[in-house]
């Protein structure tokens, strides 16, 4: 364990940011937390958490693959592949860091997706302990502790000061190379604040959330539940839950004519929308309701099949705040777990 | 001495079969030079052209993009360009809204008979643009060579 | 006001009038009112809610609903009722399957707005003379009602019913100094670059979730452009600012004069662009080029779109080069 004071806090930012790129949590123009760039004076946001999810440093929104000339009757392929260098992100809070073990298990078994592999390896994750969770929070119900958060470096704030301690070795190295800023750490400390946030954490009104009637086993029970009908009535099939979650994982991959060539590219798509599932033969989830299910169904039953039980889901409760018609993945847990 | 390479500027016109197409035609015959950097589409109606061409035209590398049609009160169809003429005018009320420079986007009645007209819109416009230089604020870097 | 809705969808229901009521249930938690179609009595005294968050418009559903077997009862805000009477002019609803209650509207409040106050764990909210009295678990707060209301609503074009079959309350009146073109006019008295500078500022946040055409009443497309895969454009991928530009214009676009300024698009966006100042520059422009014209006001006017005069203002002299 070691100790930052705050008053240190913008040299700990210049040091780390001089040998590689630091990107944390910063209010953009309207007041939201976004990530961005730490450059000199750049303030980090006080907001719970930011409003997309951290994901898009590994699993960026939209991302080249190749380009592709055409002369005569031959064609070019070229690999317009950018070399990713080493970047740490601060301040990214338990449950995006517990979307990245779910993120890894998608991308990084066979076939290995090689550029999130190289994203993955060149960045270094500094998570920060919650001290103040939101309602909308549930992470506890997927067994998530949002007072130790997982990743390279976790980080406390006690009073006056940052506690951090290195996970990994790519942490350890981290806080090596900024040991002269730091001091020895208080285990006593971080303990009384984990407290203090596990007290609150038992408070909140999703606390009591189960994932009883979901999960391991589930697919027959639920696939034909009745209530899939009424939870996406009022879907409108916008992708806003999906874009905004830190676990969603699926993308389409396009071609753009650009008259003088074509670029392959690859961008976050949504189970959501009614393309996509669209293929040759035509389409075989014809209605909202199939595309809802799907959605929830990934999360819920067909991921944690596949993976020893865990959940698809973080609980951050993005989907809560964002969802335009407020139809979220607790309504449906509650209704398919009888609750509602 | 360097090799600066000069600005030419890309335009893209859309241009009305039965009169301003007409009117580039009656412009060659009457030997009245317009620039090459002019790219004549044509169109059926002025009403044919939907916002997206406009921005279409700006994204695959058009500097400036111009539409002409029949004087109000000779469309082909009827009416087909005063229709036109409403979609214009708030499109390019809209572009100016979003910080696009007005010069570069722009609306002429030209008849079949007009080929001076023609020759000498397309002159101005070019010179326009060409003062005006690349467009960047609708540009689609994918699209660059 | 919910007893006496509550009490007006059971006995439509009860007396068969209607089959079925498309209205808000309630959530866990207050502000998280999710708009439902309750089809049995129970369901409508179980879940049934109206409220200060009860913002989402209705009359979309109605597009489907219309459709179906049978009468559905419809509660919809002075806001929505334009919506409503947009979609019947469009024939995109059938008027016949519906029964319309309009309810009175004083603004919704904005969820955020009180979080960003610090008030939080929300058990109910109650407005009076334009003072919120918030109920949370902490105890209760009271706030100003401008304060913390939905940026939409503190611009509010009307609060009277342009359609209904019977009324809930008092009859509001179309508010003429509702300042609802202020941003416009002040976007508009800036120089083109930092126009330029401003929208890219807000653009450029774009994540392409589609939700403000989704949720847009006048958005009723059978296949938007921009689901096409044949028209070329990055459907769902946020790509670059051309993409940014070209969506955000095409959409407004495709609702010029027929959008009734209901504010949905700003109120769904995840990303809080204002969507809504592009939609009212198209109303301004139409307003001050074409006449006087609200969309949905008269469910017989024809769309401004629609039609000409001899005289129209020149391309040239509103926004493109001068001829």
């Amino acid at each position: 364990m070691k100790k930052l004071s705050l008053a240190k806090l913008n040299d700990f930012f210049a040091a780390v940011a001089a040998k590689e790129t630091l990107y944390l949590p910063v209010n953009n123009n309207v007041g939201k937390a976004e990530y961005k760039k730490w450059e000199s004076g750049v303030e980090m946001s006080s907001a719970l958490n930011t409003v997309r999810s951290a994901k898009d440093f590994f699993f960026p929104q939209t991302e080249n693959l190749m380009e592709f000339k055409m002369t005569g009757k031959s064609v070019e392929v070229f690999d317009t592949r950018e070399e990713c260098e080493d970047f740490v992100i601060f301040g990214v809070r338990a449950c995006d860091a517990a979307s990245f073990a779910i993120l890894d298990s998608v991308y990084l078994v066979d076939p290995v997706d090689s550029y999130y592999k190289s994203r993955r390896e060149h960045g270094t994750v500094v998570t920060m302990a919650c001290s103040k969770p939101a309602e909308t929070c549930f992470c506890g119900t997927f067994g998530i502790d949002a007072a130790n958060p997982a990743g390279d470096v976790t980080v406390w704030e006690v009073e006056g000061a940052y506690m951090l301690r290195a996970n990994t070795e790519k942490g350890e190295a981290l806080l090596a190379s900024v040991a002269d800023l730091l001091e020895d750490g208080c285990e006593k400390c971080v303990e009384e604040a984990q407290a203090k946030t596990r007290a609150i954490l038992a408070k909140l009104p999703l606390a009591g959330l189960t994932t009883e009637g979901v999960g391991v086993g589930k697919t027959k029970e639920l696939f034909d539940h009745p209530a899939w009908a009424s939870l996406s009535e009022s879907c409108l099939g916008c992708g806003t839950c999906t874009f905004v979650c830190p676990t969603c994982q699926c993308y389409d991959v396009r071609d753009f004519d650009t008259g003088n060539g074509i670029k392959r590219f690859r961008c976050w798509d949504s189970c959501m929308y009614s393309d996509f599932t669209k293929m040759a033969h035509g389409n075989s989830r014809n209605s909202q309701l199939e595309r809802f299910r799907q959605r929830f169904m990934h999360k819920l039953v067909y991921y944690p099949d596949r993976n020893d039980g865990t959940f698809g889901c973080v609980g951050c409760g993005r989907c809560l705040a964002r969802c335009p018609i407020s139809m979220n993945i607790v309504k449906v847990m509650k209704t398919l777990g009888g609750k509602n | 001495m360097q090799d600066v390479k000069e600005f030419r500027p890309k335009i893209v016109a859309f241009c009305c079969n039965w009169c301003s197409y007409a009117g580039a035609d009656l412009a060659g015959s009457a030997r009245l030079s317009y620039p090459a950097d002019v790219k004549i589409i044509r169109v059926p109606c002025s009403c044919r052209v939907n916002p997206m061409f406009i921005l279409r035209a700006f994204q695959r590398g058009a500097d400036g993009v111009i539409m002409a049609g029949c004087h109000p009160g000779d469309c082909h169809y009827t009416s087909g360009n005063y229709f036109a003429r409403r979609r214009m005018t708030l499109l390019f009320s809209m572009l100016d809204y979003l910080g696009i420079e007005r010069e570069r986007t722009r609306v002429e009645w030209i008849s079949a008979a007009e080929g001076a007209k023609f020759s000498k819109t397309m002159n101005e416009f070019v010179d326009t643009i060409t003062a005006l230089g690349e467009n960047k604020r609708l540009e689609d870097l994918r699209c660059k060579k | 006001m919910q007893k006496m809705m509550e009490k007006r969808a059971l006995e439509l229901l009860g007396d068969g009038t209607v089959n079925r009521v498309l209205g808000w249930s309630a959530g866990d938690f207050i502000y998280d009112v999710t708009p439902a179609v309750f089809k049995t009595a129970e369901e409508v005294q179980d879940k049934f809610l109206y409220n200060d968050f009860c913002g989402a418009n209705l009359s979309k559903y109605l597009v489907k609903e219309s459709r179906k077997e049978g009468k559905i009862l419809v509660f919809l805000k002075p806001c929505d009722t334009y919506s409503f009477n947009q979609l019947i002019a469009e024939h995109r609803i059938i008027r016949e399957n519906i029964y319309a209650i309009g309810v009175e509207c004083f603004g919704k409040a904005d969820e955020e707005k009180l979080r960003a106050k610090g008030i939080t764990g929300i058990t109910g909210i109650e407005m009076k003379d334009g003072t919120y009295t918030v109920h949370t678990v902490y105890g209760d707060e009271t706030v100003k009602a401008y304060e913390v209301m939905a940026d939409r609503c503190l611009s509010c074009k009307s609060k009277k019913h342009v359609a209904y079959d019977e009324l809930l309350g008092s009859e509001g009146e179309v508010v003429e100094d509702c300042n609802r073109f202020d941003m416009v006019e002040k976007l508009e008295a800036m120089t083109p670059d930092e126009r330029y500078e401003f929208w890219r500022g807000e653009l450029s946040r774009c994540i392409r979730c589609n939700a403000c055409r989704n949720i847009c009443p006048a958005c009723t497309c059978e296949q938007c452009v921009f689901d096409n895969p044949n028209s070329g454009v990055s459907q769902k991928a946020a790509v670059n600012s051309f993409e940014e530009n070209m969506f955000h214009i095409i959409r407004a676009f495709h609702v010029a004069g027929r959008c009734t300024d209901c504010g949905e698009c700003s109120r769904v966006c995840p990303q809080h662009i204002p969507l809504h100042l592009l939609n009212r520059k198209f109303i301004k422009d139409v307003n001050t080029f074409y006449g006087e014209y609200q969309a949905g006001e008269n469910p017989e006017a024809k769309p401004p779109l629609g039609k000409y005069e001899k005289n129209d203002i020149e391309p040239g002299e509103a926004g493109g080069a001068k001829a």
